[in-house]
């Protein structure tokens, strides 16, 4: 890396000579290590997906998730840096909670994400903060519809149809990309969900993973909740049917 | 969020800082209220009775769709009956800006203990109660109360809940209740109608009990009005009725004498 030994990636508040800031740049990296997680937007909802590594056959099946619930209709996951995912996670729901003290109504998602990404943009200020080594998918359903949003280590964010972050997003976004999500229902997208998370996964290199899953839509109330078991085993299922159809 | 940097990392001395290389910001403090504190001394838009049965499916609630501003009609379409939680729904009598106040306390309180953890906990009628209990008592305890008598009803586990708790952080149980004028009114009419009978009437029954009190209540309390809503909560859930009309038959008064304008 060109950046080692130019003495420009000691603080997040220096500028490399070409305006570059390489401790920002760093933190992408801390991002592109982690398990993959997407997102996707489609006609009733949105659908989260997550790879969650798993590095020891102790830990408990199921617990560790990495999707949380920041408001009744928002979701929310990270990838990179899994401390740093839980900070964002509580300052979203922070954010989430002081909107509704002072309109006394729930946030839309823009104003989430737009908070998220003022929180983020301070960490790449000041040499004495480290920034955040975490992408952050948004996603939820408000008075405007759904709504994806990724907020990434800058803190820029921009709104998607469908997000992938991590080790696997370039595979993934292809994937998203020959999807129809303007036109697929949140059911449908739950599958396509699951189909993708197995098929970017790289089985050379982590062997042990779980899917985690999460949804909001008709079918949801509107709330955003983990996809219900039978649905989800029949997501996975298929997934794994697909994945040798494929190979 | 605290949009100081100096707040955030190490705690910091913020007047003295020996290893300072530029002058550390100072937090603006919030300041003492030297003009002394005025605390509610009185409720201002008020709402009515509340009253509450337990039938054989679960528990009724019972409110008029009345917020008075004194003895003036001032807001005609307010709800006073609140579903919290899957379990639990709350009704109110007095303050409506502090029925208000409690009702964004338990979403936040519903938000932060089910939404966020997402862990299959619930809170039940009783948690319900139980937190209304001590939030009340720890406000009158301030000299500050919220100005209103609550009643809590709920369904959960098969288990049917009713209970009672006012501004002073008072709490009781009992198979009916009513607030307010209700208490005078009410409560004896639905005891006489409910008493013993808890696991026997059924829904349509309970409905026709609580109209003749609301009814009664509509006569008779200067603070009512002939619309109302019925909520119950059962195995089936919580539901909360539409706005209702109370019928309502005044021929009776055309043979009063001694008020207002007849000649004899």
């Amino acid at each position: 890396m060109t950046s080692i030994g130019t003495g420009y990636d000691l603080s997040a508040s220096t500028y490399s000579p070409d305006g570059r800031i390489f401790q920002v740049e760093y933190a992408n990296k801390a991002v592109e290590n982690s398990g993959t997680a997407i997102g996707l937007r489609v006609k009733d909802g949105i659908v989260l997906a997550v790879e969650k590594l798993v590095h020891s056959k102790l830990l408990v099946p199921g617990a560790n998730r990495r999707i949380s619930t920041v408001d009744r209709h928002v979701g929310l996951t990270t990838a990179g840096l899994l401390a740093d995912g839980r900070h964002i996670t509580g300052q979203a729901r922070k954010e989430a909670q002081v909107f509704r003290q002072w309109h006394r109504t729930p946030a839309t998602l823009k104003i989430i994400a737009d908070r998220l990404g003022a929180y983020i943009q301070m960490y790449t200020l000041y040499s004495s903060v480290r920034p955040f080594g975490v992408s952050t998918i948004v996603g939820g359903v408000d008075k405007t519809g759904p709504g994806l949003y990724v907020v990434e280590p800058s803190g820029v964010y921009y709104g998607y149809h469908g997000a992938a972050i991590g080790k696997g997003r370039q595979l993934a976004k292809n994937e998203l990309e020959k999807l129809n999500l303007t036109e697929l229902s949140t059911r449908e997208a739950v599958f396509e969900a699951a189909r993708i998370i197995y098929l970017v996964h790289d089985d050379a290199k982590e062997k042990e993973f779980e899917l985690e899953m999460s949804w909001i839509g008709d079918e949801t109330n509107g709330l955003h909740v983990p996809v219900p078991k039978d649905l989800h085993d029949e997501a996975e299922q298929r997934a794994k049917d697909a994945l040798e159809n494929f190979e | 969020m605290d949009h100081f940097p100096t707040n955030w990392g190490r705690p910091n001395y913020n007047t003295f800082d020996a290893h300072a290389t530029y002058p550390l910001h100072v937090h603006p403090q919030p300041s003492s209220s030297a003009d002394g504190v005025q605390h509610t001394q009185q409720p201002i838009v008020t709402g009515t009775s509340v009253l509450a049965l337990k039938y054989k499916d679960g528990i009724m609630l019972a409110a008029d769709n009345l917020a008075s501003y004194g003895s003036l009609a001032r807001f005609k379409g307010v709800q006073r009956l609140q579903a919290v939680g899957d379990y639990t729904i709350i009704g109110a009598s007095g303050d409506m800006a502090d029925f208000q106040y409690l009702q964004y306390i338990l979403d936040n309180l519903i938000i932060s203990e089910e939404i966020n953890p997402q862990d299959g906990h619930k809170l039940g009628p009783s948690e319900v109660h139980e937190y209304l209990s001590q939030l009340l008592y720890a406000r009158r305890s301030r000299m500050n109360p919220l100005w209103n008598s609550v009643l809590v009803g709920g369904f959960r586990d098969g288990q049917r809940f009713l209970a009672y708790v006012d501004l002073l952080g008072t709490t009781y149980k009992a198979s009916t209740l009513a607030t307010g004028y209700g208490a005078y009114i009410a409560q004896p009419l639905l005891r006489k109608a409910v008493e013993g009978k808890e696991d026997t009437l059924t829904e349509d029954e309970a409905r026709k009990i609580m109209e003749d009190c609301l009814r009664v209540l509509f006569y008779r309390d200067a603070r009512s009005i002939n619309q109302y809503q019925i909520a119950t909560i059962s195995a089936a859930g919580a539901s909360i009725s539409g706005s209702l009309k109370l019928e309502t038959s005044w021929g009776f008064a055309e043979g009063i004498r001694g008020y207002g304008g007849q000649t004899q």
